[in-house]
């Protein structure tokens, strides 16, 4: 097993975040990043919930690989997704009723994201469980900071707030200005997905050459 | 004259002048003025004197009947609603005008703004295709529209739904309607209801001040809210009426479509069948008679007067970019819009115009229709040279 911290343990935690990112690069997990979006507090939670979930699915994947029969690997990687969501969404319930109100449903379709299903088959399956939790991890946060970036923005423009605290000034409404109601349309998430898909891969494209 | 001037100040804005940053902005006045006499360079090939530079400038000589009246209703909807003088022609039409202009100034600066930066960044030319649009957007919003908001739709129209498709010619959307059917959305209080057909304030000192609680529904928003709308056909024609600036006066339009026409610039198969398309279903939906829905029982002739029907017919669903291009296609892509837009208009009462919609949503399947028709063809002649 390889060294905690060598290279390609740390290559596995951070490629996701920016290079080979879920939904920059990969352009996977698109349908929740629109839906949940609207506001930056359940874009927060979403994103963490996504992250502990790949991280410890791929971990529980990874340590039984060798003994999962070939022909029915899928089904055992959704019991372990399964299991895993059912549990965030009760600790949810428990204790952040609120953000899990207003998520719905979409906790308990994170079974179907594309990226957790995407990790377990292309990650886990043939790596180490100490790897495989680096690659959860940096796969869930590179998820994670797309929903913050695009609640940020749909939540200052769409309702003026973030985290529910005013920022836009009264004297800002008074004098005219007026929320913008686009963004409040998972629409809007779409654009704005594409701005950061476009400026990172003009980015991206610039370093590499 | 104008030639000696451009030719004078060339150097200065090529490679290596001190103005060279503008280069594209030279370049794109020089056409707009000028003709450019630069000829391909391989090959053989034969110009039209009529570039799309002047096509563009021909579609906003149409568009001037329509802006003129828009101006004049404006001062006419604020007099009656102040109870002042109506009939002082002159008076009416400079307080129009005096509204409009910051809105057309606004138009043009952000989005030719935006277009210069864009030919400057990628070294290409300026495209033309922002004349129209930006004469096109003030026109199609209602009077009250703030200035920003105007702004803030230019921007997003110019960049969104023309520049990253590649530009003018390019576009999968009309620019014009995106920008309203963004403002649409995203501001629905400024952009429908019968608080924003009016303008309530004075204009550097013409015009009358309106009390703040004035409101003023247009027919359309009348028979939404289930009113039967006043007014006959006449009125609806003459366009004395709150609508979105450009659209109210048929005969205005009507002029504009006459010299678009004219030129050949818009197709007739378009307009036309927009109407029909239009007619008849508006006209089924009259026999049908929905019980209790005000707006399937306006007769079907004050449907296609009322409203952006006219406007969108001769203006919108005419784009040569953004409309179908096969001959057929054409038919069917004009009496899918009327048929669309009526049964928007009719159906949800949400909308109470769905002009806007129905063309926005036909852009998007112009490309199929042609791809049909293309399709067809081959496969007939295909069936030809094979039986022979």
């Amino acid at each position: 097993m390889a060294a905690l911290f060598s290279k390609e343990s740390r290559q596995a935690f951070t490629e996701p975040l920016s290079l080979n990112n879920p939904v920059l690069v990969q352009v996977l997990g698109i349908c929740s990043a629109l839906a949940v979006t609207a506001k930056l507090e359940p874009a927060i939670v979403m994103g963490l919930s996504v992250t502990v979930i790949t991280a410890f699915s791929n971990v529980i994947v990874s340590l039984i690989r060798k003994t999962i029969p070939n022909r029915i690997r899928i089904i055992i990687q959704l019991v372990v997704v399964a299991a895993l969501v059912t549990i965030v969404s009760m600790v949810l319930k428990a204790f952040a009723y609120d953000v899990s109100v207003q998520l719905s449903v979409y906790i308990g379709l994170i079974i179907t994201n594309c990226i957790l299903m995407g990790r377990l088959e292309a990650f886990a399956m043939t790596n180490g469980p100490w790897q495989s939790f680096l690659d959860g991890i940096g796969n869930g946060l590179g998820y994670a900071w797309i929903l913050v970036a695009v609640g940020f923005v749909r939540e200052l423009l769409g309702s003026g707030t973030l985290l529910g605290f005013q920022i836009i000034p009264k004297a800002a409404y008074n004098a005219g200005y007026v929320n913008n109601g686009m963004m409040t349309m998972p629409a809007m998430s779409m654009i704005i997905l594409g701005c950061i898909i476009w400026a990172h891969r003009a980015y991206t494209t610039k370093n590499t050459k | 004259m104008i030639q000696k001037t451009l030719d004078k100040l060339r150097p200065h804005f090529q490679e290596g002048g001190k103005l060279s940053a503008l280069r594209s902005v030279f370049d794109g006045f020089e056409t707009f003025l000028v003709v450019p006499s630069a000829t391909s360079r391989t090959g053989v090939s034969i110009h039209d004197s009529i570039d799309s530079k002047r096509i563009m400038s021909f579609v906003v000589i149409a568009l001037m009947p329509a802006l003129l009246f828009g101006m004049y209703n404006i001062g006419y909807q604020n007099a009656l609603a102040a109870g002042a003088d109506t009939t002082a022609c002159g008076a009416l039409l400079l307080y129009g005008l005096a509204v409009m202009l910051p809105k057309i100034v606004v138009s043009y600066v952000v989005g030719l703004g935006i277009e210069f930066v864009v030919a400057q960044w990628k070294k290409e030319e300026i495209q033309e295709g922002y004349l129209v649009t930006g004469m096109l957007i003030p026109m199609i919003l209602p009077v009250e529209t703030p200035l920003w908001m105007l702004a803030v739709a230019v921007a997003f129209s110019v960049i969104f739904a023309k520049e990253i498709y590649g530009g003018t010619g390019m576009n999968i959307f009309n620019p014009a309607l995106v920008a309203r059917a963004f403002l649409f959305f995203a501001y629905p209080t400024s952009m429908s209801g019968d608080k924003v057909w009016l303008a309530k304030d004075t204009f550097l000192g013409l015009g009358h001040t309106v009390a703040d609680g004035t409101t003023l529904a247009t027919p359309l928003g009348e028979a939404a809210a289930q009113v039967a709308p006043t007014g006959d056909f006449w009125t609806y024609c003459v366009g004395l009426m709150p609508g979105s600036v450009g659209e109210t006066s048929v005969i205005a339009i009507a002029i504009g479509a006459a010299i678009l026409l004219w030129t050949g610039i818009a197709s007739w198969k378009t307009m036309g069948s927009v109407f029909v398309g239009g007619a008849l279903t508006a006209w089924l939906f009259n026999i049908g008679g929905l019980e209790g829905n005000a707006v399937a029982n306006i007769p079907w002739y004050n449907h296609l007067v009322l409203g952006g029907f006219c406007f969108g017919a001769v203006f919108m669903a005419t784009d040569p970019v953004t409309s179908a291009r096969t001959e057929g296609g054409k038919y069917v892509y004009g009496l899918l819009i009327g048929a669309l837009a009526i049964t928007i208009r009719v159906l949800n009462p949400g909308y109470p115009e769905g002009m806007m919609l129905a063309i926005l949503f036909m852009n998007m399947f112009a490309p199929l229709i042609d791809y049909c028709f293309v399709q067809r063809n081959i496969s007939r002649r295909l069936k030809r040279s094979q039986s022979k």
